[in-house]
């Protein structure tokens, strides 16, 4: 726990900031390295999500898309341009383990519904929701509190264009549902989604993901 | 009756309204919406039916595309 003394106005007030705790970066990678996150979705959150999360040392990544790596992605996207046409999974998993090939990657090319959501999340320590309609959101939202309340799942909502840094914030919406975004911004041809943006939104999820699973136990 | 709508008091008319009215009444114009009572979900399929009483706490999230 760190105190902190913060002087206004002349007075000194006494504040408490949330414990953080204290590891090094040898044991946040040993802990972190127990646990498996799902990543619905492989595009402009979850192919940078999945590369911050491999780069943290976590242990496994089941990467979930159904879609190829065409050249407008490379604007915001972890992918490179010899990889278009290729699919997202298969292009995310080669890179990961381009960075760091100790960790264990499973890749499914399908379309996520209900029902794949229970085969494939039943085992994972943690489901990060990337996907690109908001209609996919609602359905892996309702899905994961129907199935999995007790699961922690983090989503991303609203991130379009750029600037308004200070609008993006992260809230908890159930026990075990967190929310990262401006909660504002979706995606048109007059707003587009761009990669500092979609990137500070994919790096949040991560965080949370991190912290989430430093405080849990296997 | 009064209930609470994402957190704050809102007057509502009559002594019960189901999900669906409440929305249009309150004009959420997003169009992908999740939906609790007293923090249990309620989904897509059950609005219609699902009916907000008198003390109930009623959350509205919208979604949006982009990701």
């Amino acid at each position: 726990m760190f105190r902190v003394f913060v002087l206004i106005g002349g007075k000194c007030i006494f504040t408490q900031l949330m414990a953080m705790n204290r590891m090094t970066v040898a044991q946040i990678r040993k802990h972190l390295s127990q646990f498996t996150i799902a990543i619905a979705g492989c595009g402009g959150l979850g192919s940078n999500a999945a590369v911050a999360l491999a780069r943290a040392g976590i242990g496994k990544l089941l990467l979930v898309d159904f879609d190829l790596v065409e050249p407008s992605n490379l604007y915001r996207q972890y992918f490179f341009c010899d990889q278009i046409g290729t699919f997202k999974t298969d292009a995310l998993a080669e890179n990961i383990h381009r960075i760091d090939n100790s960790i264990e990657l499973e890749t499914k090319n399908i379309k996520l519904d209900e029902l794949a959501v229970i085969q494939l999340f039943s085992d994972v320590d943690l489901v990060i929701e990337a996907f690109d309609q908001a209609a996919e959101k609602q359905m892996l939202l309702e899905a994961m509190l129907v199935n999995f309340p007790e699961k922690p799942f983090i989503m991303g909502n609203g991130m379009a264009g750029y600037g308004n840094f200070e609008a993006i914030k992260q809230l908890q919406w159930d026990k075990q549902v967190y929310i990262c975004g401006d909660f504002t911004n979706e995606i048109s041809e007059d707003n587009p989604p761009l990669a500092p943006r979609v990137g500070i939104v994919a790096n949040m999820q991560a965080n949370l993901a991190m912290e989430l699973l430093l405080k849990m136990s296997k | 009756m009064q209930i609470f709508l994402n957190n704050r008091p809102e007057q509502i008319e009559g002594d019960e309204i189901t999900i669906s009215e409440l929305i249009r009444q309150k004009n959420f114009t997003f169009k992908l919406l999740v939906t609790k009572i007293n923090g249990k979900l309620v989904r897509v399929g059950e609005r219609d039916t699902t009916r907000v009483r008198n003390g109930d706490t009623v959350e509205v999230m919208h979604l949006i595309s982009g990701g």
